[in-house]
């Protein structure tokens, strides 16, 4: 039943030569940049203990990063922000291996023409699996190396390491019963980041909330936390997250041997024998094609907004010592708790957001290479009108999303708070100032896809580069000049802090300018 | 009455490969064009570069009168296409991306339609991803084929049809052909060329090799003849145009070239002919002569992608 793992493991590596390492580096420079820049800023007890009491007064900081568990350990504070953010990374890279290696393969009809070989029906599955899990292990074992020589001790980055590995195999897990559902990788990869996304969230409610913490223990990325690197290093918390791929792995393997290939357990309904009237442009058809996936980041926004606003209303009982007001000073806070909690977290919808809107931009990038756009462009439709219609989707997709964070925000905060109507009139604006600079991501993949197609997934690089310089760029004294190149350092700090239109100006104009360089760099090109 | 196709001298490099290398094309309004040639020779980018998909390096091209580039979504109006390779989107069902494309197109016959759909015997309900390479096919003519346009550009339309199918498409192509409809039909299927196409163009690594009426171009190739004499076949090998001459007792068959086929027979009345059979030239011997003995080295051109 696995004859042929091998082979399709090489097959694998030899298809990820450039995926694997590019994110192996990446993650490695997260986690060693962390340390190296935060190694050196607490010399003292002290020093530490004063740092780590103000991260823990401070839910902002809890419900991203989790809280410092032993608030003497330099390797606890230094590793706070890397910790469970980069386990949802590791496990993110993991998920995407497995759903790439599994039903992308059987979707595209590729796997039939090597099942047809001497490949057994689960050597797909455990080729697949074999390559995240050592993928895990080696960028655990790797980032272990460039932590301790950061200058973290042994023992707490070792277990840092099986933090990062241990999301990874669970998340493995996760996917390998996920592309077992559905027929589609784009739903299967849906259905994992899901789950990834709700996995982040509950422990994000449970570090936050006192009397809530048994929820951490429902989340593989809570147990990850609790390994708690530096901070007693709880080795046998590791056993969980692989107990539970070891059964997500039973499972898949069990439906893997009851399923057709190419079928999955949600049998796909039969369409419309007709197009509905509406159906008559390249508009409609990239709003037909994009719907689904909107739909479920609407979803996920309107969650995460409604998580933020009310978390955000518990801020003000909590301790505002000078300590907690000075770290959320250094964090970019201006005035009070709860608005800087907001326009932190908003700063992170912002990075979400830009992430939805270069997934969809770059439909326009698979729709060409799965010459889907050939057809289309056959007809009477023009290069700019075909182009735009995925770019419109892409644009006004990504200001939805954070108009939804922002309301539904605006409503579970104003709702504790009592001034319902004007939170929601603080908030949605507070929101929507993000846009322009999620725009610039977008007009990134229009750039690329108009003047040099095949990098067009690099925009995915640009922000990664952007969120780094946001987390690491401070920290590590990186001159203004490249901090400055992060469209995402360009925003009014709102609520809260002072607007001012001129740097939106200037986002909407790199913005403008970079749509126009693509569409005239696409109208210009070959297609195919 | 003007062209619909008019190419000359077309290049087209990708890199540092050459996919067209001087390729000419002219395809008369009304006329049935085979396009053939070996996989790689270059046909479909011709029809790409045809549809302003691709830009052309070098020569001139014109269709329907405008130029291919420059006036595609104007010209675009008045034609439809069949890719080689159908592609679908695996939510849309059947019948929505034959809607779809042919109102992007300025919108297609509902009776025709339906018409099409019941000759192909296609479901419209099913989703992309659920039809066989066969039925992606069969989508993608009938959203052609169901579209009032001046010209169809089908791209080895019955690659993956059934032989039944494959005659329902012949039956179609030949009933637009008699309305006037110029069809640019690239194929591998001599037998379907054969049967539609008036005229047709070989090409072979970017370059157009033979064109022509296929009538007139049959006069370059060989008949095959096999006899039975009256009494031993003598003094057919020195006959100009003859070749690989068999002999068995009094039976002979030989391969001769289609102009010396009159020598070749008078040859042959003159020993006294008791049976005779002959096997005009297909398109298929044309074809492989053009492919393997046109070759310096004597052997197939490999393929160039």
């Amino acid at each position: 039943m696995t004859a042929g793992t091998g082979t399709l493991v090489r097959l694998a590596l030899r298809r990820d030569r450039v995926f694997l390492p590019v994110s192996l580096m990446c993650l490695v420079a997260f986690a060693a940049g962390s340390a190296a820049a935060t190694v050196g800023l607490y010399p003292t007890e002290a020093s530490r203990v004063k740092a780590a009491d103000a991260a823990n007064a401070t839910p902002a900081i809890r419900a991203l990063y989790g809280p410092v568990y032993d608030p003497t350990s330099l390797g606890a504070i230094a590793m706070l922000k890397t910790t469970a953010f980069g386990a949802l990374l590791v496990a993110l890279v993991s998920a995407l291996l497995v759903v790439r290696h599994t039903r992308a393969e059987e979707e595209s009809g590729r796997l039939e023409l090597m099942s047809a070989g001497v490949v057994g029906r689960q050597a797909p599955l455990t080729a697949a699996l074999t390559v995240a899990v050592v993928a895990d292990v080696v960028i655990a074992a790797i980032t272990t190396l460039a932590v301790v020589g950061a200058g973290l001790p042994w023992a707490g980055s070792v277990a840092f390491g099986l933090t990062w590995a241990a999301a990874g195999i669970a998340f493995a897990g996760v996917a390998a019963v996920a592309v077992q559902l559905t027929e589609r990788s784009r739903t299967a990869t849906g259905i994992t980041v899901s789950v990834l996304g709700a996995a982040y969230l509950i422990r994000a409610v449970g570090d936050v909330g006192d009397g809530r913490h048994w929820l951490s223990w429902l989340s593989p990325i809570g147990w990850s936390q609790q390994i708690r690197p530096y901070a007693g290093n709880r080795w046998p918390v590791a056993v969980l997250p692989v107990l539970l791929a070891v059964v997500l792995v039973g499972v898949a393997h069990t439906l893997v041997a009851r399923r057709d290939l190419g079928a999955g357990l949600m049998a796909a309904r039969p369409g419309p024998a007709s197009g509905a009237p509406g159906l008559r442009s390249p508009l409609a058809l990239a709003w037909r094609l994009q719907r689904p996936l909107l739909a479920a980041w609407t979803a996920a926004f309107a969650v995460l907004g409604a998580v933020m606003g009310s978390i955000a209303s518990d801020v003000g009982g909590f301790l505002d010592s000078a300590e907690s007001r000075d770290l959320i000073v250094k964090l970019g806070g201006v005035h009070g708790l709860t608005d800087a909690f907001l326009a932190t977290e908003f700063g992170f919808l912002a990075v979400f957001a830009s992430a939805y809107g270069i997934q969809a931009a770059l439909r326009l990038r698979s729709e060409e290479t799965e010459q889907r756009a050939e057809p289309v462009l056959a007809t009477a439709v023009s290069r700019a009108a075909w182009l735009g219609s995925h770019v419109v989707v892409a644009l006004g997709g990504t200001a939805l999303l954070l108009a939804v964070a922002g309301l539904s925000a605006g409503l579970t905060n104003g709702a504790q708070t009592g001034g319902l109507g004007a939170s929601v009139r603080r908030l949605v604006p507070a929101a929507l100032v993000q846009v322009p600079a999620v725009w610039v991501l977008v007009s990134i993949v229009v750039v690329l896809v108009g003047l040099a197609p095949r990098a067009a997934t690099g925009a995915w690089g640009a922000l990664l580069v952007f969120l780094l310089i946001g987390e690491l760029g401070p920290l590590l004294h990186v001159a203004q000049v490249v901090q400055d190149v992060s469209p995402f350092a360009h925003v009014p700090r709102l609520p809260g802090g002072a607007y001012s239109s001129a740097p939106l100006l200037g986002l909407m104009a790199t913005t403008a300018v970079l749509l126009a360089s693509g569409f005239i760099g696409f109208r210009r090109r070959d297609v195919g | 009455m003007q062209n619909a196709i008019e190419v000359s001298g077309l290049h087209k490099a990708f890199g540092h490969t050459v996919a067209l290398d001087g390729l000419d094309l002219t395809v008369a309004t009304g006329e049935v064009h085979g396009f053939l040639g070996p996989n790689g020779s270059g046909k479909s980018t011709t029809i790409r570069v045809l549809l302003g998909l691709l830009r052309r390096d070098a020569g001139a091209a014109t269709l329907l009168g405008g130029d291919p580039w420059r006036d595609a979504t104007r010209l675009h109006r008045r034609l439809a296409y069949v890719p080689g390779d159908v592609t679908l989107w695996p939510n849309l069902s059947g019948g929505e991306v034959i809607d779809l494309l042919g109102r992007l197109r300025g919108g297609l016959d509902p009776a025709r339609r339906t018409a099409l759909l019941d000759r192909f015997e296609l479901d419209p309900h099913k989703r992309g991803r659920a039809y066989s390479k066969g039925n992606r096919q069969k989508v993608a003519l009938v959203a052609a084929l169901a579209s009032d346009v001046e010209l169809l550009i089908l791209d080895e339309p019955t690659s993956g049809l059934d032989p039944l199918m494959e005659r329902v498409f012949r039956d179609v192509i030949a009933e637009d052909a008699a309305t006037g409809r110029t069809v640019l039909l690239s194929s591998h299927i001599l037998a379907e060329v054969e049967a539609l196409c008036d005229r047709v163009s070989i090409i072979r690594a970017g370059r157009t090799v033979e064109t022509g009426a296929l009538a007139d171009l049959r006069h370059l190739t060989r008949t095959s003849i096999e006899a039975e004499l009256a009494g031993p076949p003598t003094g057919l090998e020195g006959l100009p145009g003859v070749y690989d001459v068999l002999v068995r007792g009094h039976r002979v068959t030989f391969d001769v070239d289609t102009v010396h086929l009159d020598d070749a027979l008078k040859a042959l009345t003159r020993l006294g002919v008791r049976t005779l059979a002959s096997q005009p030239p297909t398109l298929e011997e044309l074809f492989l002569r053009h492919y393997v003995e046109n070759d310096p080295a004597g052997h197939a051109v490999p393929a160039t992608p």
